[in-house]
């Protein structure tokens, strides 16, 4: 095997990867990775594909308010799944509300990855009272329920703005509030991972080497915690949008001006006893096609990273 | 006499990704009653998959592809798992390498014992539990019955191995098939259960399939050898004839390879049916060399030198004081290591000869004690830049090559760190150009350097270690049981290559092992250790013909008796 590797080009040597052979012959995977990717691409692309700018006033007629999906009677062929109570094209604020979703879900489990492996891998590699501490501060804040944690944070980071600016910075205080609410699981995994890392004799020979501390956590260490980190990741984007939507349907997360998913259910279940299904049922099915996609694709990564599984 | 167990043509594959790799391939052997067969070769020879596919627990996707295995007249390698399962276990008893993992820690020895009797013997609970005491008593486990309700973490690692031979011999079976049996065990376990199986073996009338990578296992008590080389049966007779005068190359090298304790060898005799031929290292003009700049001038003295020094490491953690356990691991030890010398520490495995090495090395902080290198005492906490450039000229080679290499990085990137780190070139083409040096120095071919280390070997990762250690420029190199996770084959090539250098180099080392023939043939000196403490210090001709402390004696009698076996 050493041998042929020379005369493989780099595409034929990364398909040879055991990983990415498993996610080739893994269908499920292969579904929800491309489920995953056409969302965030339709959400990313939403500007240029979605038929209407849901957020400019000028697109929107109350006229065309409260029309059903066009399938239906009454329903318009200019709106494919209908309009909501504004008038405003259900496809386009679910493009819209999607990229708001996502991009919140993207920033939060960055926010608690960066968070948790740094407080993580310090607590690993140094122990003592310092891993107590930070662990014991990770083990407070997991008996409070996440979500009364996020909602929180939420309150206590609109407070303190002034209100011109609450709307503007709506969408950063809930990142901020979902991250900080996010890093405890981080900051076990990549504690664990650490101390199992940390005792190979790889690091007691960067030790000798001379290497200082930092040097040895950020080349040696970091590098091989990662690949559980990822997979928490990526089940943990699944529970950030989750956790998005969960806010804004309280009415504590994204202002409906700009809506993301979780504010448009919010708006469209009061309309739904009066028989509009259609404004609270497609930004829902959408919601819930993008997390189980996600959490597909985690369930899937964690097999294929999990030596024990295989 | 009928044969007990007959494997003809026996092949099995693995079918895998890369197309189908045949483990076993046409291998035929038998065992007569009363019987021991050794089934021998090295890590990937397929003598494992023999014995599994025996008692048909071969891992999937494994699948015996042709040939038949006979036992006591009827085929079983066609059985169902149901059929297989009542032979399991009744007619065939299985040893596992490993005590620790083989018997469930949640389940006291006595109810591990009734509960394959009453399975395999359809006898009650009462007399299961006589019959167990019976078990015990006959692998040697001294006062059975109270022994009977303690569970396996109160056991010693050879009194575990016998608890599983006993449940290996509940159903009263015909054949025993010892998969490593001793592989986990100190030298001096090794022997008693190798003893016990024997005596087992004959008293029963029993058929034994021992399989092992252990030439010295198999002198000590197989009655036949069977040797396997890459899936395939090569050699099979009589334990004298094989051992003495084996017909194929591959038992040849195999034969000779194993170091020999008796006698000091310049080199050790390499397996060349496997690694073809080696060169001896060399290097042109030592003196000019990237390696030997910068080295101390000191040729003559001590290098190390260790004082009373002691470690505990503690056991059960608690607020006070009294309630503290600790276990000494390193306890009052000095020695004193002198320049250019090959100093060797032996002794078993939870004696602390690790724990001294890493401690000498500065990756532990001992409690009390002194160490001095190169005149430099390095535990006091002043000058702490001086102690750092004396920390560097010492550097380790670890036991398990497959931890000892960070699996993110290059080969190039790991031999270069260090010299990176130390700025101990001017540019980075000098750098390039020494770490292919370092990388051919130690017998590798440039074109690695752009690879990982899981596409290595373990002996070729062993060689990057080396080169990685040596990219300090050290001048004492610790080597801790640094060929202990190999084969045999691949050790006399590595323990080559570490004599070569410490000669060229003129390094001093420190070399720890648990192997005597080993130690003979690599170090000037050597310390015996026991339980934290040092035994005895001497010459190593003289210890190995003159030991004066009985720990001493006592190990060296357990050394397996290669000399019985060459002519």
């Amino acid at each position: 095997m050493a041998k042929t590797d020379q005369s493989k080009s780099r595409w034929q040597r990364f398909l040879d990867n055991d990983i990415v052979y498993s996610f080739f012959t893994t269908p499920g995977a292969i579904i929800a990775a491309t489920i995953t990717f056409v969302a965030i691409t339709a959400a990313f692309a939403a500007p240029l594909i979605a038929p209407y700018n849901p957020f400019d006033p000028a697109q929107i007629s109350l006229w065309d308010g409260k029309l059903p999906p066009a399938w239906s009677d009454g329903g318009s062929s200019a709106y494919l799944l209908g309009t909501d109570n504004q008038g405003r094209d259900m496809l386009s604020t679910i493009l819209y509300g999607g990229r708001i979703s996502i991009l919140v879900g993207i920033a939060a489990v960055f926010l608690g990855m960066l968070l948790g492996v740094t407080l993580g891998v310090i607590s690993g590699y140094f122990g003592g009272l310092t891993d107590t501490i930070i662990m014991r501060i990770a083990d407070v804040q997991l008996t409070i329920p996440g979500i009364l944690v996020a909602i929180l944070i939420n309150g206590i980071g609109r407070a303190a703005l002034p209100l011109e600016l609450r709307e503007e910075f709506a969408i950063y205080v809930v990142i901020v509030a979902i991250g900080l609410t996010d890093w405890p699981q981080f900051a076990r995994v990549a504690r664990g991972a650490t101390l199992v890392e940390a005792e190979k004799e790889y690091v007691q020979a960067a030790k000798l080497i001379g290497l200082p501390k930092f040097t040895i956590i950020l080349r040696h260490i970091l590098p091989n915690t990662l690949r559980p980190v990822l997979v928490i990741a990526t089940i943990g984007l699944a529970l950030a949008i989750i956790a998005e939507a969960t806010l804004s349907f309280l009415g504590q997360g994204i202002p409906p001006t700009t809506p993301s998913l979780g504010t448009l259910i919010r708006v469209g279940n009061e309309f739904l006893f009066s028989g509009l299904w259609w404004i609270t049922f497609f930004p829902a099915i959408a919601l819930i096609i993008l997390v189980f996609s996600v959490n597909l694709l985690g369930d899937w990564m964690r097999d294929a990273l999990n030596p024990k599984l295989r | 006499m009928t044969n007990l167990l007959e494997i003809n043509n026996l092949s099995v594959d693995f079918p895998s990704r890369r197309g189908q790799v045949a483990a076993v391939n046409k291998v035929s052997i038998e065992v007569a009653k009363g019987e021991v067969l050794g089934l021998v070769g090295e890590s990937g020879a397929g003598k494992s998959t023999v014995g599994n596919s025996i008692i048909n627990l071969l891992e999937p996707p494994g699948y015996i592809s042709g040939g038949e295995i006979i036992f006591n007249g009827n085929r079983i390698d066609q059985l169902s798992n149901e059929e297989m399962r009542k032979i399991r276990g009744a007619k065939i008893g299985t040893i596992f390498q490993d005590p620790q993992t083989s018997l469930n820690p949640l389940m006291t020895i006595g109810k591990q014992l009734s509960e394959t009797l009453i399975e395999t013997l359809k006898i009650s609970g009462s007399s299961a539990r006589e019959k167990s005491i019976e078990l015990l008593d006959s692998v040697g486990i001294p006062n059975p019955e109270p022994r009977l309700d303690a569970y396996p973490h109160q056991f010693s690692g050879g009194m575990r191995q016998r608890v599983v031979i006993a449940l290996a011999l509940a159903g009263d079976p015909d054949l025993i098939i010892a998969d490593e049996p001793t592989t986990a065990l100190d030298v001096s376990i090794q022997k008693q259960i190798l003893d016990l199986i024997k005596s087992l073996c004959k008293q029963r009338n029993l058929g034994v399939i021992i399989v092992t990578h252990d030439i010295g296992v198999i002198a000590e008590i197989a009655d036949r050898v069977a040797v396997m080389y890459n899936g395939q049966l090569v050699e099979q007779g009589k334990v004298e004839q094989v051992l003495q005068k084996p017909k194929h190359d591959y038992t040849k090298s195999l034969i000779s390879a194993v170091p020999s304790g008796d006698q000091k060898l310049h080199r050790f005799t390499v397996v060349d049916y496997i690694d073809g031929s080696e060169e001896k290292v060399t290097l042109e003009n030592v003196s000019e060399h990237w390696l030997s700049k910068n080295k101390s001038s000191e040729t003559h003295g001590t290098a190390v030198s260790v004082k009373n020094l002691s470690i505990e490491f503690a056991i059960r953690q608690a607020l006070f004081r009294k309630n503290r356990i600790s276990l000494k691991a390193v306890d009052d030890v000095s020695i004193e290591i002198q320049t250019g010398e090959s100093f060797g520490l032996v002794g078993e495995s939870g004696s602390g000869k690790s724990t001294l090495a890493r401690l000498i090395a500065g990756l532990y902080t001992p409690k009390s004690g002194d160490i001095t290198i190169f005149g430099h005492n390095v535990l006091q906490k002043t000058q702490k830049t001086k102690t750092s450039l004396i920390r560097r000229k010492m550097q380790m080679i670890f036991q398990d090559p497959y931890s000892s290499l960070n699996s993110r990085m290059t080969v190039e990137d790991i031999i270069s760190e260090p010299i990176r780190f130390h700025g101990s070139t001017e540019n980075s083409s000098e750098t390039l150009k020494v770490v292919r040096d370092l990388i051919s120095f130690v017998g590798m071919p440039s074109t690695s350097l752009k690879k990982y280390p899981h596409e290595f070997s373990g002996g070729q990762r062993q060689r990057i270690s080396i080169a990685r250690a040596l990219a300090s420029r050290p001048e004492i190199l610790i080597c801790d049981e640094p060929t202990s996770a190999l084969d045999v084959s691949v050790q006399a090539n590595i323990l080559n290559l570490l004599k070569d250098l410490q000669e060229e180099l003129s390094l001093t080392m420190l070399f720890i092992s648990h192997d005597l023939p080993v130690i003979r043939q690599m170090c000037d000196r050597v310390a015996v250790m026991q339980n934290g403490k040092i035994c005895e210090i001497a010459e190593t001709d003289k210890l190995f013909d003159h030991p004066e402390h009985d720990y001493s004696k006592h190990l060296l009698g357990l050394m397996p008796r290669m000399d019985l076996f060459r002519l």
